[in-house]
């Protein structure tokens, strides 16, 4: 039952998050140069035109006034239009949500699943060749550029191969490389997250007490090193989605995958205010969910979190 | 006197070990290394190149392979690689070292301002700090060049304001603690001076996570501009940067893969150097940490 | 008392010869043990005493090869226990040692439980892995009764280590280190992170469990006063060498001692002694990186003599209390 009431609280206390993130981006936005009916309109529309339009849009108003408009047709989850098809932003939204959320969840998942053993692993036979392997690995993830990854796996793998289709959404099959391209960067910063917290982990006492108690390396490592080491890695998976998301911009462009990443890129490019303030909020509360359940989790490993509190 | 000889030589020696373990670390000297070799030739690039080259188009030239007269190739405009790669490094690069400066120099002042104050200004600037933290950094730079426009120098801004709040953290958290520490405490007791309590004891303990972090982000943020330039934010075509020369060549990879590799691989090393030397500051700053 | 040592004389549980033990670090080479000379009788406590870094636990961590991996190093001597080299058993043998015949209790209470897993789930951990054969029932019954001996409630065993203070995770950890009723514990400053109150009772506790099992005591410490009140006998530690070891009463006496000894022995406050201040041993311990080739204490000796310099001094003995030092060498011949 405090599960549920501690998820409740939690989750209102985003609104005050998205306000306070809307009102900046609201304020900058009006400061930006140009005329939003005029990039509507087009060059070639007359005076007449554009003041109708302001009108309608509101830009006759203060800005505060604008704002708080904006907001309460939010409450009625009326997020706009975009300023450049006409289509409603919270519709449109949602109709790719789907895509993009699939491909980060294959991705982070892979990455949890070989990236935490990986870590473990290599904290465990520290400066052994594995250990090396894997350190590698993650360096070499962590600086490689996604994109470039990406077209290159998509020639190799699509077009002088031919094992997968190059773009496109469609069967699993065009899944495999945008969530491995997206999932690398997690994948590193799993290996190098897990393997510092078990080798921190390892120093404790605790773990030397074990010993002490007749414990077997390997029965200390799997009963009370793996679980204390995971608490921090926890709480990395929560920002390494929220990354993933954020991530998908670029494979969402390079496999032309209809997500919301690609929708952003077209809709910064055009400077298309509604659809970008809108996934923004959207992504907000997204991410918001996220570091909820993997605070949920946490409490669930640590008995040390208190949610009640 | 002797007391203020001793002094000295303590405060000579905290550096001078940050120094010796940074020296001592292989792969961090490596880093230094490869990335004062690429910032030496891309800033020495006009002396054995001349900006002409890169912008000449030959279309009889296209699509040359690797050849002594390019040795890079050229693209499907005739523009030698090399001198492309060479001048658009300045933007990679600088730009990243540009926007981690403002990154840097903001976030150090948020941060110190709200540790070094607390109470009401730090819960009011933390709450600010939390709720830009509640949006991935990409995304936050991206709803921040929409307002702005696009353009190299509005991507910066916007590339800088994203890691502002993480910057803002590890600096208040730094100040936090060495507020606290007894050491601090103990030096102003015996008759130090603020500057010196600043000079000795506050920043050599306090400027090694935020040198760090800094160091970190700025192979991040190298990243994000080339990312970037590849979707076509911030740089403007004709002008090469590292991520804009690969999608411009995008559609010839397929035949020419050389025209992807080269740029590739700079950011790759850039990155990789700069991360390398952040994990061996880390290192050196707190060898505890050290595995 | 006297008699007692005299009567177990035979029975002598743990014979720690000639040990020494080395860490190898990327920067020097610690030498911990020196030619490390230890006797621990069935039944008895004994008294480890010696400033920090003297090798106290390194002694300890050596017995159940237990030493950091890869870094620390026997590099020789024989640790005999009920006759057994254990240098030379396998590690199958040692597990079964580990927390069923040798329990530790390490120096601090805060850090040695896993604060994610219960603490009656950790009890249990020895009897899964000593005692397989028994129920579940069984092990439950043996980890409430143990909790109960050791002053804490069994219906507290589902708890977990952040909710008890330090006194009750000392308590719980000695009562990990006693399920399994070993012959030989040892201790490793339980007492040094409590409170003073604190440390009374967990003394007596101690006292009394051990009579209840009849385990040995090995009781590492710097606080010679714990000492006086809790051992029969007392070994005295310094650079890593026993530099005298004997019954308390004959320490205590002071008629004969080690200049190391004198000085922790001056280093006691005494109620009812006229003397003013307190005498501190001059100098600080031996850097041990470098080993003398003579005793160890030399420099900050008021004795010292040429000889000490440079030749390790023989043991004197008298009356299975002895010393090593020239002093008594010198004064026998």
């Amino acid at each position: 039952m405090y599960l549920v009431k501690y998820s409740i609280k939690r989750l209102l206390m985003l609104i005050p998050v998205i306000l306070g993130i809307t009102l900046v981006l609201y304020f900058v936005m009006s400061l930006a140069p140009g005329n939003p009916a005029q990039q509507i309109l087009g060059a070639n529309a007359s005076d007449e035109q554009l003041a109708a339009l302001e009108m309608e849009m509101g830009l006759d108003q203060p800005i505060i006034v604008q704002y708080a408009n904006y907001i309460l047709r939010a409450l009625r989850l009326d997020f706009g239009t975009s300023w450049i098809n006409g289509n409603d932003v919270l519709t449109t939204f949602m109709s790719k949500l789907p895509n993009t959320l699939l491909v980060a969840l294959v991705a982070t998942l892979w990455a949890i699943a070989f990236g935490i053993p990986m870590g473990i692993y290599s904290a465990v036979r520290q400066y052994s060749l594995f250990d090396y392997g894997s350190m590698v690995v993650a360096m070499l993830l962590f600086s490689l550029p996604a994109f470039w990854l990406g077209i290159l796996s998509q020639i190799l793998f699509c077009v002088v191969l031919r094992w997968l289709p190059a773009t496109g959404i469609g069967g699993w099959q065009h899944l495999v490389l945008p969530a491995l391209i997206l999932g690398a960067n997690t994948l590193a910063a799993m290996i190098r997250m897990s393997r510092t917290s078990m080798l921190d982990v390892l120093k404790q006492d605790y773990i030397r007490t074990a010993r002490a108690k007749g414990a077997s390396r390997r029965g200390a490592i799997l009963k009370h090193a793996v679980g204390n080491s995971l608490i921090p890695v926890i709480t990395q998976i929560g920002i390494s989605f929220a990354g993933c998301i954020g991530g998908a911009v670029v494979t969402e462009t390079v496999f032309t995958i209809p997500g919301i990443g690609a929708m952003l890129i077209n809709a910064v490019k055009a400077r298309d205010i509604p659809v970008v303030m809108g996934s923004v909020i959207f992504i907000a509360i997204i991410v918001g969910v996220i570091n909820l359940i993997v605070d949920l989790i946490c409490a669930k490993v640590d008995p040390r979190i208190d949610l009640a509190a | 006197m002797g007391n203020q000889n001793r002094q000295d030589s303590l405060e000579r020696s905290t550096w001078q070990l940050i120094v010796f373990r940074f020296s001592k670390n292989r792969l961090a000297m490596l880093g230094v290394i490869v990335l004062g070799l690429m910032i030496l030739a891309i800033l020495l690039a006009p002396l054995y190149m001349p900006y002409d080259e890169m912008i000449r188009q030959n279309v009889f030239n296209k699509l040359h392979p690797p050849s002594a007269q390019h040795p890079l190739g050229t693209d499907e405009l005739g523009r030698d690689l090399l001198a492309r790669v060479m001048y658009g490094g300045r933007i990679s690069l600088f730009g990243g070292i540009a926007t981690i400066t403002i990154a840097f120099v903001a976030g150090c002042m948020i941060g110190g301002i709200a540790g070094y104050f607390g109470g009401k200004v730090d819960t009011v600037l933390m709450r600010i700090i939390d709720m830009l933290m509640a949006i991935p950094p990409v995304l936050m730079a991206m709803a921040i060049l929409t307002a702005l426009g696009n353009g190299l120098f509005n991507l910066i801004i916007s590339l800088a304001i994203s890691q502002i709040p993480r910057f803002a953290r590890v600096v208040r958290s730094s100040v936090l603690t060495l507020r606290g520490l007894e050491y601090v405490d103990a030096a102003r007791c015996y008759g130090c001076s603020s500057f010196k309590i600043i000079l000795r004891h506050i920043l050599p303990n306090g400027i090694g996570p935020i040198v760090v972090a800094a160091t970190l982000t700025l192979g991040q943020i190298i990243l994000s501009i080339s990312s970037m330039g590849f979707l076509g934010l911030g740089v403007a075509p004709p002008t090469p940067e590292w991520g804009t020369i690969i999608s411009e060549n995008k559609l010839n990879l397929r035949y020419c893969p050389y025209l992807g590799i080269a740029p590739g691989i700079c950011i790759c090393l850039v990155v990789m150097a700069v991360n390398f030397i952040g994990d061996g500051l880390r290192d050196a700053f707190d060898p505890k940490t050290k595995n | 008392m006297a008699q007692d040592i005299k009567l177990n004389l035979e029975e002598i549980l743990l014979d720690i010869s000639d040990l020494h033990v080395q860490y190898n670090t990327d920067d020097a080479t610690i030498f911990a043990l020196n030619g490390f000379n230890l006797q621990v009788r069935r039944g008895e406590k004994l008294g480890l005493v010696g400033e920090t870094g003297a090798g106290k636990t390194t002694m300890a961590l050596s017995v159940l090869r237990l030493l950091p991996d890869k870094i620390g190093k026997v590099t020789a001597g024989r640790i005999l226990y009920g006759g057994d080299d254990l240098l030379e058993q396998t590690e199958a043998y040692m597990l079964g040692l580990r927390g069923r015949r040798i329990s530790m209790i390490f120096q601090d209470p805060m850090t040695s439980l896993n604060p994610i897993v219960a603490v009656g789930d950790q009890i249990m951990e020895v009897l899964d892995l000593h005692a397989p054969y028994m129920s579940r029932y069984e092990k439950n019954e043996r980890v409430d009764r143990i909790l109960s001996m050791v002053g804490i409630p069994p219906a507290r065993k589902m708890e977990f280590p952040y909710q008890f203070s330090g006194g009750m995770k000392q308590r719980i950890v000695i009562a990990m280190a006693l399920i399994a009723e070993p012959e030989l514990l040892l201790a490793d400053e339980p007492t040094t992170a409590l409170d003073v109150t604190m440390q009374a009772q967990i003394l007596d506790m101690m006292s009394r469990l051990k009579q209840e099992f009849n385990t040995s005591v090995v009781l590492i410490t710097h606080d010679l006063g714990v000492v006086a009140e809790f051992c029969d006998r007392v070994a005295v530690v310094y650079a890593g060498k026993v530099v005298e070891q004997g019954a308390v009463e004959q320490v205590f006496a002071r008629v004969r001692n080690h200049p190391y000894t004198v000085g922790l022995l001056n280093c006691i406050p005494d109620l009812e002694s006229t003397a003013a201040r307190l005498i501190p041993i001059p100098g600080q311990m031996a850097d041990p990186t470098r080993l003398s080739p003579g005793c160890a204490f030399a420099d900050r000796c008021v004795h010292c003599m040429d000889i000490c310099r440079r030749k390790p001094p023989k043991m004197y003995e008298q009356d299975g209390h002895w010393i090593l030092c020239h002093l008594f060498k010198e004064r026998e011949d």
